[in-house]
């Protein structure tokens, strides 16, 4: 219980760096930007909401810095995020409308990756020095390529030229959103190549993390017992895995703010309708508000999937449980 | 490589070769560039050719200039951001872990805050408000990503230096009276240098990927060619999706050797540090020449004392296999 304490903790506190960034960094940075994107808006918005705009980013004068970290603080336990500057609709609204996709998305993924990756890793430690170890530079090479530039890639060849998967967007133009087979089908369709792209830059990792902890594994006498119990060889690679992948599941909720950062820029790429896509018009047309919403709600929603992963390792390794060993 | 006793394996080897050519064509690539990169002075959209070898972009800038012109930047960026983050976390996380009490409660949940930070969001964040000027400055930018990619390596190394705190060798400085700076960092440090090398790669390879992308979606400088620059303006005129494959794809593919050869380098590290890997990594030919059972599965895998080649070995040490 201590330990679910301090991690929340801890989570509790990286949420309010996050805010706190996210109200210093106007006020603090050179050259004011916020003056430069209200002149901008002069005329295009009204008295009303210029004064709300200037509000948020400190071009409110009448009162100290205290107070008005106060008052964002305030605005934002009540959800309000601010107006956004481009799309002239409040930042949470158009947030709510993006966030499910890329939560699916780099959801399903993510656990994907893992569970392929893991097993991948399992079997290659087991068979170490055959010539499937010759995946290991391969993988490596998939890691290596930022994630944008292979969705890219992937795009190109099997979208565009080869017409095996549908390119851009998430759902074709002729279904109606909602909870219908033709909808949930045409979403599946339009997101394997999203995903495919996002597991193979990142399944690297778990691959080679799971190969050397499997290698190390196996040399423990537990393992050999096994064996000499005459357990099948399936039995005992299942029982040498199950200790080995106790790293990668600690591992697990810090990959996790890695891969959001990756997948952004695979939505970007492919079009997809979530907060990548978002976050790259926001950023062209400097649109601070929903900038500044986006990275908050990335930041929570990876924080809180850190914690779920917390909770799972906390589940598996009933050592942790008594030496709060994070 | 011998006097780091670097395991000779082709992996290291291959990891090796490509980043010396990288680093070849950072330092001459600029001087190679058969033409200036933003001049707009050929026909626009050409294919491959002896004069172009990488085509021109649609307003007709030599592609195979950029990339080269491009690899500077990169490379620097990159190095700067990673050796600037290695420092960081060393003296975050060496005194975290020399200290102990209060200050290492303090120094790990600062990092533990920035691990939880995801990295990207966080450096556009802060990017989308620098002014255009500072965006063009390689040094703001790579202290930038410094910033964020240095908490994982603090973590790793105040691990290890708590560990090494209290063997005999730095409680023998103690005792004589060295400093503590002296200490940490002529005593503990030298012991943490292959986790330090590998942290070091680590960061490179995170700030490569961190500089591509806050180029590639126009954060930088667009008139400062890199090879995210290159990829951005190849995305806004629809290179990917005009088949014209030869100005985004030779920019990624550097991209990704780069990454591929810090990460076999890394292999060589690992094995280094962890020397049962050394002898999984060989092929079923190279464990005869050595001697050791065909396959190895159960029981402890052997540690090679010396590289994997064959000619180099001495006297492989007995494989315990069951």
């Amino acid at each position: 219980m201590r330990m679910i304490a301090r991690r929340i903790g801890l989570y509790v506190l990286t949420a309010w760096v996050a805010i706190t960034v996210n109200f210093m960094l106007p006020r603090l940075m050179p050259g004011n930007p916020i003056q430069n994107m209200i002149g901008k808006l002069q005329g295009q918005v009204t008295a009303q909401e210029m004064n709300a705009i200037r509000l948020s980013f400190g071009g409110d004068t009448n009162h100290g810095l205290i107070t008005q970290y106060f008052t964002y603080i305030t605005q934002m336990f009540h959800g309000n995020l601010g107006i956004s500057i481009t799309l002239g609709a409040s930042v949470s609204s158009i947030l709510r409308e993006s966030v499910p996709w890329t939560v699916g998305l780099i959801g399903i993924s993510t656990v994907l990756s893992f569970v392929i990756g893991t097993f991948c890793g399992a079997m290659l430690g087991w068979t170490r020095g055959s010539r499937f170890d010759s995946l290991i530079p391969t993988a490596t090479f998939f890691q290596a390529v930022p994630y944008f530039f292979l969705g890219t890639v992937m795009l190109l060849v099997f979208g565009s030229h080869l017409h095996l998967f549908p390119v851009l967007g998430a759902y074709s133009a002729n279904v109606t959103p909602g909870w219908n087979w033709a909808f949930v089908g045409d979403v599946i369709r339009y997101g394997e190549l999203p995903v495919i792209s996002i597991v193979l830059s990142s399944i690297a990792g778990w691959m080679l993390g799971m190969r050397n902890m499997m290698i190390t594994m196996i040399g423990e006498d537990f393992v050999l017992m096994a064996v000499a119990k005459g357990l099948p060889r399936r039995k005992v690679i299942m029982h040498a895995a199950r200790n080995a992948v106790l790293p990668s599941i600690a591992n697990l909720s810090l990959a996790i703010g890695l891969v959001v950062s990756g997948a952004l820029l695979v939505e970007l790429v492919f079009n997809y309708p979530g907060v990548g896509d978002l976050l790259l018009q926001a950023v062209l047309n400097e649109d601070y508000p929903l900038i500044q919403g986006i990275f908050l709600v990335i930041t929570l929603t990876v924080l809180a999937a850190n914690l779920i992963a917390d909770f799972i390792y906390l589940a598996l390794d009933p050592r942790t449980r008594t030496e709060a060993a994070l | 490589m011998n006097a780091l006793r670097l395991p000779r394996s082709p992996k290291v080897l291959l990891g090796a070769g490509i980043l010396l050519f990288f680093i070849i064509m950072t330092v001459i690539g600029p001087l190679l560039a058969p033409d200036d990169p933003s001049a707009t002075s050929f026909a626009p959209n050409l294919t491959p050719s002896a004069h172009h070898w990488l085509g021109t972009t649609s307003l007709g800038q030599d592609i195979f200039s950029q990339l080269l012109v491009g690899a500077r930047a990169t490379m620097v960026v990159a190095l700067l951001a990673g050796l600037v983050a290695t420092v960081l976390s060393m003296t975050i996380g060496i005194t975290a872990g020399y200290f102990g009490g209060v200050s290492d409660d303090g120094l790990t949940l600062l990092s533990n805050v920035f691990l939880a930070l995801p990295g990207l969001p966080l450096l556009i964040v802060i990017d989308s408000y620098l002014p255009v000027g500072s965006r063009s400055n390689a040094f703001v930018i790579g202290l930038i990503i410094s910033l964020t990619g240095w908490a994982w390596g603090a973590r790793v190394l105040r691990a290890q230096t708590m560990s090494l705190r209290n063997r005999d060798f730095v409680e023998a400085a103690r005792i004589i009276g060295e400093k503590r700076y002296r200490i940490m960092f002529s005593e503990i440090a030298p012991n943490l240098l292959p986790i330090l090398a590998s942290s070091l790669l680590f960061t490179v390879l995170y700030s490569i990927g961190a500089y591509v992308t806050l180029a590639y979606i126009g954060l930088t400088s667009t008139s400062v060619w890199n090879w995210g620059t290159m990829l951005y303006w190849a995305q806004s005129n629809n290179a990917p999706l005009s088949g014209e494959w030869y100005w985004f794809v030779p920019p990624g593919i550097c991209i990704a050797l780069v990454g591929t050869g810090l990460a076999l380098l890394n292999f060589g590290i690992d094995e280094f540090i962890n020397p049962r890997l050394r002898a999984a990594g060989l092929t079923s030919r190279q464990r005869r020449a050595l001697g050791l059972p065909r396959r190895v599965r159960l029981g402890l895998t052997p540690v090679l004392r010396t590289g994997a080649t064959k000619k180099t070995v001495s006297a492989p040490s007995r494989a315990v296999s069951p």
